[in-house]
């Protein structure tokens, strides 16, 4: 680990002064400190925000809608029983990643900032092109098997690793940031990006920019009925996705009124392809016709290695996810979370 | 720049100056306040051998940097016994031969205390695997194990039950 200075500032205002180029914030530190460890990451300063005032809550809005502070513990807002009745399949996403230990120590902030898993990204001895623009992307032609297959250039073909991102992906949250030119709100369609030009930026994040809370509308929250996160990897549990799916859907006499699908695992970004969802509108929910949606879903799909069999697995768990919402949200949270074993994995 | 915190490891209070602020909580245990309990496998969140409970919950102390636990309150598997009493979760991983060679048994014990007391598993083994996920054994003493948690959470919830009654 490199030599840094540490400060832990009193306010979000404090926070953002003591932001230099080079410095990085601090949440739960489960990801940063693990990134510093193998020198991927080398800050020169870490500003501690995991004690800023106020960041911690989960508050009803007057609209109907819920706003999550940024410093709110995973394990928390996953075991809330409001919120996890309100939005099952996030609470589900959570309880599927990580492990007990790093829920109770990762923050949502810290989870929509976690960076990718690419080993290449990890290793400060390999080429990449997300730690430094124009060094070359080591991963391209190497180990590849869990590369994006949606969204990816020569430049950059990793993933987003975060489950949580996909349910959020699918309801339209809104991140709520504050940096050096004041707050704003971020879409969250907008939020991570594809590597284009840029592959160095993975967020729309601004240098310095802290994320204070994640907002959900009430109409997200309309869905709670029918909505479910399912993720395969390579071992039941304490393991990152290939391929996940967040799937919601309102029902009406029979027939489908809304309908989300967000695929996580194949893309720098949760993918959404509102063809796929627009053609289930009106329809009465049918194995065929999530079959058909998740083919539209993975339409431009193409692996960038040794990573073709995602596509075909990740259109079996969007489908299988929009069959287990339209089946019906399971009562309490499946002993094996997001998984395809178990109770609540079959329709 | 040094750094100066206090904080509570196993009910003592313990003022530590670091010259730097790499350190983590692991290494702080083990190599300045003597307490080497706490073991290293991975050292990157990834094996569970490290966990401790700050503030009554389990946490990976090989990502936690020392300096932010200023006021922290730690335990430690040196702070479970009451002398020579064993806390109901070490008896019990005596009990059900929740181990082989031992190494990863202080991660197992202070994860199955975090967990129980997270309140969400009850007795489902299912669950309580789950719950567990996060510390892996070298040894695959798994089945010992879940045994081993099941029947100190159902013995804890009984104390409970027989306390409040
Ligand atoms: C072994 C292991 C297994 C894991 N498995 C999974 C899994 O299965 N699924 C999954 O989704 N995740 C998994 N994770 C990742 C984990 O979810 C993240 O590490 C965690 O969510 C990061 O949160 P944190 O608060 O610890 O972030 P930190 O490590 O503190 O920060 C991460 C990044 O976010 C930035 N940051 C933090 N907070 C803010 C803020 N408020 N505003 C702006 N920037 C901020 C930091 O500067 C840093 O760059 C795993 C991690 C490990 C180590
Ligand atoms: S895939 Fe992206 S993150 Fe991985 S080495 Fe290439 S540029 Fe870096
Ligand atoms: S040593 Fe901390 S999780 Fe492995
Ligand atoms: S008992 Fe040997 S690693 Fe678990």
């Amino acid at each position: 680990m490199n030599l840094f200075d540490y400060l832990r500032p009193a306010s979000v205002s404090d926070a953002i002064a003591a932001w230099q180029p080079g410095a990085a914030y601090l949440g739960g530190g489960t990801n940063l400190v693990d990134l510093m460890k193998t020198g991927a990451l080398q800050p020169g300063k870490v500003i501690d925000i995991a004690r800023l005032p106020g960041l911690d809550r989960i508050e009803s809005l007057p609209d109907g809608g819920t706003r999550i502070g940024a410093l709110v513990k995973n394990s928390v807002l996953a075991g809330d029983p409001d919120f996890a009745a309100a939005f099952p399949m996030i609470a589900e996403a959570l309880a599927s990643g990580a492990s007990g230990q790093l829920r109770n120590a990762a923050t949502l902030g810290g989870n929509l900032m976690q960076r990718t898993r690419c080993v290449y990204f990890q290793d400060p001895h390999s080429a990449c092109n997300r730690r430094e623009s124009g060094n070359g992307c080591g991963a391209l032609g190497g180990d590849t098997q869990n590369h994006a297959v949606l969204g990816w250039n020569d430049a950059c073909i990793a993933t987003n690793p975060s489950d949580l991102c996909v349910p959020l992906a699918a309801l339209d949250a809104v991140v709520e940031t504050q940096g050096p030119n004041g707050r704003r709100d971020i879409a969250f369609a907008d939020f991570h990006r594809l590597p284009g030009d840029t592959p160095e930026r993975e967020t729309a994040l601004e240098p310095g920019e802290l994320i204070l809370a994640v907002r959900l509308s009430s109409n997200a929250a309309a869905s709670y009925q029918n909505s479910r996160y399912l993720k395969l990897r390579e071992r039941t549990s304490f393991a990152f996705a290939l391929v996940s799916a967040a799937a919601a859907l309102q029902l009406k006499d029979g027939r489908i009124t809304e309908a989300r699908l967000a695929i996580g695992g194949v893309a720098a970004k949760p993918w959404r392809v509102p063809a796929a969802e627009a053609l289930m509108l009106g329809q009465p929910p049918d194995t065929d016709l999530f079959r058909r949606a998740a083919a539209v879903a993975l339409e431009d799909a193409t692996p960038s290695g040794n990573n073709g069999y995602k596509i075909d697995l990740a259109r079996r768990i969007a489908a299988r996810s929009l069959a287990l919402a339209a089946a019906g949200t399971p009562t309490r949270m499946p002993a094996l979370p997001a998984s395809v074993f178990g109770e609540s994995a079959h329709v | 720049m040094s750094y100066t915190i206090s904080l509570t490891v196993n009910g003592d209070r313990r003022d530590v100056t670091f010259e730097d602020a790499r350190v983590t909580l692991l290494d702080l245990l083990r190599e300045r306040l003597a307490l080497p309990g706490t073991k290293k496998g991975c050292d990157r969140g990834q094996c569970g051998a490290c966990t401790v409970l700050v503030d009554g919950r389990r946490i990976n102390s090989c990502l936690t940097l020392a300096v932010t636990l200023d006021g922290a309150d730690v335990t430690t598997i040196e702070g479970l016994a009451r002398g020579d009493v064993l806390h109901p979760v070490q008896a019990s991983f005596v009990e059900h031969d929740g181990f082989q060679c031992g190494y990863c048994t202080p991660g197992q014990i202070m994860s199955a205390v975090g967990l129980i007391a997270e309140g969400d598993v009850g007795t489902d083994p299912e669950r309580i695997r789950e719950g567990m996920s996060g510390n892996l054994c070298r040894c695959a003493a798994y089945h010992g194990i879940t045994e081993a948690v099941l029947d100190a959470a159902r013995r804890m919830t009984d104390d409970k039950t027989r306390k409040s009654a």
